[in-house]
């Protein structure tokens, strides 16, 4: 089964969601009418990324009586999408998140669970953790989304794996920093390092959307990726501009990946987790014995 | 020295095209499509001045040449030739008469405090003509300058957006090779040229190829001071760099603002520039 996908690397008008939804509006229907079967969206694409005090105002549940997501959800009919938007819970707790929504319908809603708080960063100020890891189905077949930092740490992405994703759904507002000789800022170079990484450890599809543009200082640098199983590089998008980047993934390219490198029959997830509850237990242990002194 | 850690290379290709990316992002949606630049004929306010005709078009930049009775002549003709290949606007406005009209009142003023009043005379002149020309100002000021805290505040440093802020002088030296600026510019001693003979490095009293080397260890690397003084630099000099960078940290701020309400600017009222656009 082949799948068309299309990385809709956009940028954004800072607290401006009406706007930002018309251009998800627009693209989804060009999208659509170039075939393809399901569109992403970056992190925080209908809010813009450095929100700060804007937060509380930007906030938006993923449901058919919202007015931000009824249009989508329709849209959704015919073309799947991620979208990234700010989710706010029934106990007012406010998430960066993304929606998976396909055949009209949400399929799926993940809550960043890393939130960057150092360096140039301060989600953690504004937004609430999530604590859950989920891979969902899709029409497409199991698949789990992950925004930016998410996927900085190694433990995500690999419970997605173990929780069954063969497609690796990864978000971002990427702020580029890092110059030097190369033409690719050290971020993107680091990101794409580990996505093609990932994508050759967990013999899984990796699908990256960076947003574009520039808040303030900041500038977001783009250059979308899809890596196969192999950790082969599909497509990529430009740096630092807008784009529709057009990708075409083969899943039958899973078993014949694993049918060489059956990195995932082997893994050996029992014993993964003993030795999770020694070191954690022994760090606990470790802990009680400096109290007890 | 150990050489392998310090390359302050860049790509200049990326650099230009991040920078470019951000001012017309910057200017335009604050709602403006010109610019107006202060254009002394020295490396960082060409580089600049590119710059800006890149992002907005030369028609819709403004460079404004002040010089005051004491200026370099060649200061000026490099500013010329600027113009003259960008195909910019351009005005000169001298600016002797307002800052002598000061001046001229304190006559034992010592040139530290001159050079102040030009600066910020360089200022008044450049925001006045920001709101005849409808632009922003572009600014100048490199890194290795904004650490140092070489600069006047409210003077050179005042501008809306600021794109080289985050390149060392050395860089800036690159990045004006590449975007084909005149040699004579990019060799020349760097100078505020506000008193005959001044030079940058004459009065910092080091260079900028060993400081920024230096800047670049202690801030993009995070070494300590300990650390930098075993990669070879010597530990007056380390200190001496270190002090300066601490105590201009003020120039780098906005005012603090004494905090009594709930909400105050600066600490719990946090928005970027780019709010709603």
């Amino acid at each position: 089964m082949k799948v068309v996908i299309a990385l809709a690397q956009i940028n954004t008008r800072l607290g401006d969601i009406t706007s930002n939804l018309e251009k998800h509006l627009q693209l989804t229907a060009e999208a659509r009418a170039a075939g393809v079967d399901l569109i992403i969206f970056p992190e925080l694409s209908l809010t813009g990324y450095y929100l700060q005090d804007l937060v509380p105002g930007m906030a938006h549940r993923a449901s058919e009586d919202d007015p931000v997501f009824k249009p989508l959800m329709e849209a959704s009919r015919e073309i799947d999408m991620v979208v990234g938007f700010v989710d706010e819970d029934i106990r007012h707790r406010f998430f960066i998140a993304s929606a998976y929504l396909g055949q009209g319908r949400v399929r799926h809603v993940h809550h960043k669970t890393y939130l960057p708080t150092y360096g140039l960063f301060d989600e953690g100020r504004f937004f609430a953790w999530g604590d859950e890891v989920r891979a969902f189905d899709t029409r497409f077949g199991r698949v789990g989304i992950l925004i930016c930092e998410d996927f900085w740490h190694a433990s995500p992405p690999y419970l997605l794996w173990l929780d069954g994703a063969d497609i690796f759904l990864l978000t971002s507002a990427s702020p580029g920093r890092g110059i030097n000789h190369e033409p690719a800022l050290e971020s993107a170079r680091w990101v794409e390092d580990i996505n093609r990484a990932y994508a050759s450890l967990f013999t899984s599809f990796v699908i990256h959307c960076n947003r574009v543009g520039f808040e303030d200082g900041l500038n977001f640098w783009g250059g979308s990726t899809i890596y196969d199983p192999n950790g082969v590089l599909l497509c990529q998008g430009p740096y630092h501009e807008e784009a529709l980047t057009f990708g075409e993934i083969d899943l039958n390219q899973l078993h014949r990946t694993r049918a060489r490198l059956p990195l995932l029959r082997d893994e050996r997830t029992s014993f993964v987790l003993r030795e999770m509850h020694r070191i954690v237990g022994q760090a606990q242990d470790r802990a009680d014995e400096a109290r007890d002194v | 020295m150990d050489d392998g850690k310090i390359d302050l290379t860049i790509n200049t290709d990326s650099v230009n095209k991040i920078l470019v990316g951000f001012i017309h992002s910057e200017i335009t949606r604050a709602g403006f499509s010109r610019t107006v630049v202060n254009l002394s004929g020295g490396l960082d306010s060409t580089v600049a001045c590119y710059l800006a005709a890149q992002a907005m078009g030369a028609e819709n930049v403004l460079a404004l040449m002040l010089p005051y009775k004491t200026s370099s002549p060649d200061a000026l003709e490099h500013a010329e030739m600027v113009i003259e290949t960008l195909g910019v606007r351009s005005l000169t406005i001298p600016i002797t008469g307002m800052v002598d009209g000061l001046i001229g009142q304190f006559p034992d003023m010592d040139r530290v405090r001159q050079g102040n009043v030009m600066a910020r005379v360089r200022m008044i002149v450049l925001y006045d003509q920001t709101a005849s020309f409808k632009g922003l100002a572009v600014g100048t000021g490199n890194k290795t300058e904004v650490l140092l805290g070489y600069t006047t505040q409210y003077g050179d440093a005042a501008c809306a957006i600021n794109p080289l802020g985050d390149l060392y002088k050395t860089q800036v030296r690159q990045l004006a090779r590449a975007l084909g600026v005149p040699g004579v510019i990019i060799d020349k001693p760097p100078t505020a040229d506000l008193w005959l003979g001044q030079t940058d490095e004459g009065e910092l009293g080091f260079t900028y190829a060993e400081v920024d080397r230096l800047l670049y260890l202690l801030v993009d690397q995070r070494y300590s001071p300990e650390e930098c003084v075993q990669a070879g630099f010597a530990e007056s000099f380390v200190r001496e760099v270190m002090e300066r960078v601490r105590r201009n940290h003020f120039k780098r701020l906005m005012p603090p603002i004494a905090k009594l309400s709930n909400r105050t600017v600066g600490y719990d009222f946090l928005y970027l520039r780019d709010w709603g656009t």
